[in-house]
């Protein structure tokens, strides 16, 4: 066990798996850096925010695939790659730039087994940032992990912490669909407690990260931690609450979030993707339609306002939910 | 170059042309039944290129098709029976009856899939030469794109990629004149896509795509310079569409008398029995057609007779685990 970055713990998964297992190559811009450029053998940026520093220097430029910006392309070759025998991890920078690149996930590598008769796999991770918080502006900040989850095929996962990030990218390496992989780019620096030696956290199981009796709370990626402190805030007032970080939406784990509700009958769903079809509406339908008898009160959901995302820090901290929003919320659940 | 090939290698080319040749003529009688679901686009008066390509791959070698995917499945090895089936949606279809005619696939033949997104091949074919390249197992991939797709955005990207990566690849383009009922002339600015993939750093030639032995030569070459090291090429293939878009398109931006013609002077089995002339006997290939023929026939038959996907199929290999 070490303290590790939520940036380290990623390159650490990536690093193990990749002694581990020779098919697993890393593609994607500036993965090494510097190609055709005054310093040829500098490992120059390690992508573009440093999280994947180290692997060239290990690996090589055979296993990190230093690729021109042309993010189509990049995971067009990844899917058939991991078709045809590679296990990739493909960067696309920032997720946002899956606009230009969504064929080859959501045409070809998530529909290749069910289209080709369960005939075929395609074990690919995309990974990218997702999140608002950083002045990025409209195209640099967004979470579209609620698109990638409408599509069948694809798994998504979107850790807290670095301990969950380690765990989970494993999995999502070893796994044998395509895994979108969402970091929160507010969270890299964010430290915490990490095995040394690999480890899996299985895919589609939430993690109750505070326990209590009357509020459920249900949050992803950097909103955990709004949702937590709203929560302790609350537990001093004797509002005491559960937390869910459910860590996939594809699969989602129903079960907790309904046992969740089943006990506290309130809920307050946070989330950053989408003000309109998003995660929170898809998780509202959910106790809508199986936990109904449950509930003491609506469901109560913090989203942005259905804007782009702002560049000025004024107005993105209005943009974006945070605890303070999280625990009005709750109160208002409460009648306090 | 004839006598590169011996003579079994040329009756197993013309074999695959007659096999392409009969599969598409009979989808086009069968789907004037009604009995065929969804949208079919057929191949006739291209043979040439998918066979002349093929026959120079091995079973491990990949191929990433197009929508008008029959010819290149056939003669990358796929089962013309599972073909058939799964044109007609049944559960003993090569896909089991889930992808029909744009998505006839068989990884275990090196086919990577028709593809209903135009331009979509050449992305994937990248990624499986990647795959080879790593793997450093001698492999090559193929990618069929026509002038249609040369237009999209992708294939300029994989291309770059290719060159980039100097990655074992051949970027196939088959112009057979029309993208969807426009023609090469009006869509492919410049009308010459060699430029296009040249400017991205490849050797790239246009042949004759209705002569196989154009076709083999050029691709024997491409093949011999990617298993090698030397990176990726691109070769344009001129050849004509006998039939509509898709089955139905009543082709209405066809000269008169446009078809005939091209069944006269430019079919691609007729120009190979007459360079083949003095190594064998029509005879011979007669007896070819006529086997393929039969093998249709049994296929169309077994096809018809065959069940539908059960119920439980629906929700079956969505994923490998969920």
């Amino acid at each position: 066990m070490s303290t590790k970055s939520y940036r380290e713990a990623i390159k650490d998964a990536i690093a193990q798996e990749m002694r581990l297992d020779d098919t697993v190559v890393v593609i994607g811009e500036d993965q090494r850096g510097g190609h055709g450029g005054h310093q040829p053998e500098v490992e120059a940026l390690g992508g573009v925010l440093g999280v994947t520093k180290g692997l060239w220097t290990e690996f090589g430029s055979e296993r990190v695939i230093d690729t021109p910006i042309t993010e189509s392309a990049i995971i067009g070759m990844a899917a058939g790659a991991a078709a045809t025998g590679l296990r990739p991890v493909a960067e696309l920078m920032f997720m946002d730039f899956f606009g230009v690149a969504f064929d080859g996930i959501y045409n070809q590598a998530a529909k290749f087994r069910y289209m080709f008769g369960g005939k075929a796999k395609a074990p690919l991770v995309v990974r990218g940032m997702v999140g608002a918080g950083f002045s990025a502006a409209g195209q640099h900040s967004q979470s579209p992990y609620h698109i990638f989850a409408s599509v069948p095929g694809l798994k998504v996962v979107c850790p807290s912490t670095p301990y969950d990030a380690k765990g989970l990218l494993i999995a999502s390496i070893r796994d044998d669909d395509p895994v979108m992989f969402c970091e929160n780019k507010i969270l890299y620096d964010m430290k915490g407690e990490v095995p040394d030696e690999p480890y899996t956290i299985p895919l589609g199981v939430a993690n109750y990260t505070r326990e209590g009796e009357d509020v459920t709370i249900i949050a992803l990626g950097s909103l955990v931690h709004q949702a937590n402190a709203a929560a302790d805030r609350l537990a001093k007032d004797g509002i005491t609450c559960d937390v869910i970080d459910p860590r996939t939406i594809s699969p989602l784990d129903e079960t907790a979030i309904l046992e969740s509700v089943a006990a506290t009958g309130r809920v307050v769903i946070v989330d950053e993707s989408a003000a309109r079809c998003g995660f929170a509406h898809d998780v509202a339908a959910l106790i809508a339609s199986k936990g109904f008898d449950y509930l003491r009160a609506p469901i109560e959901l913090v989203l942005p306002p259905h804007t782009p995302v702002p560049f000025s820090p004024a107005l993105e901290k209005l943009w974006l939910p945070d605890a303070a929003k999280i625990e009005a919320a709750a109160r208002k659940l409460m009648g306090a | 170059m004839v006598m590169q090939l011996d003579k079994d290698q040329l009756l197993q080319a013309y074999r695959k042309m007659s096999e392409i040749r009969a599969f598409e003529e009979r989808l086009h009688e069968e789907n004037a039944t009604g009995d065929i679901p969804g949208f079919i686009h057929l191949y006739t008066g291209e043979e040439a290129i998918a066979v002349g390509v093929c026959q120079n791959l091995l079973p491990t070698d990949y191929i990433g098709s197009t929508h008008r995917g029959h010819g290149h499945s056939i003669a990358k090895g796929c089962d013309i029976h599972g073909m058939m089936a799964e044109v007609f949606g049944k559960d003993a279809g090569v896909c089991r009856g889930k992808g029909g005619s744009m998505h006839i696939a068989d990884l275990s033949k090196g086919m990577l899939g028709a593809n209903g997104i135009v331009g979509g091949a050449p992305s994937l074919a990248i990624g499986a030469a990647l795959t080879a390249k790593t793997l450093k197992n001698g492999g090559v991939a193929v990618s069929f794109t026509g002038d249609g797709g040369s237009n999209q955005g992708l294939v300029f990207e994989a291309m770059n990629m290719a060159t980039v990566l100097q990655l074992p690849v051949i970027f196939i383009f088959e112009n057979n004149g029309y993208g969807e009922g426009t023609g090469f002339d009006y869509a492919v600015g410049g009308r010459d896509i060699t430029k296009r993939s040249s400017g991205f750093g490849m050797p790239s030639i246009r042949v004759d795509g209705t002569d196989f032995f154009a076709v083999y030569e050029a691709v024997s070459e491409a093949v011999d310079r990617a298993r090698t090291g030397g990176g990726p090429t691109s070769i344009e293939c001129m050849a004509y569409r006998w039939h509509g878009h898709f089955e139905g398109d009543p082709g209405l931006y066809r000269a008169k008398g446009e078809v005939a013609g091209l069944r006269k002077n430019h079919d691609p089995l007729k120009i190979f029995r007459d360079k083949v002339r003095d190594q064998i006997k029509a005879s011979e290939l007669d007896k070819i057609d006529a086997e393929v023929t039969a093998q249709v026939d049994d296929a169309v038959k077994q096809a018809r007779a065959a069940a539908y996907p059960p119920a439980e199929n629906l929700l079956a290999d969505v994923y490998v685990s969920y």
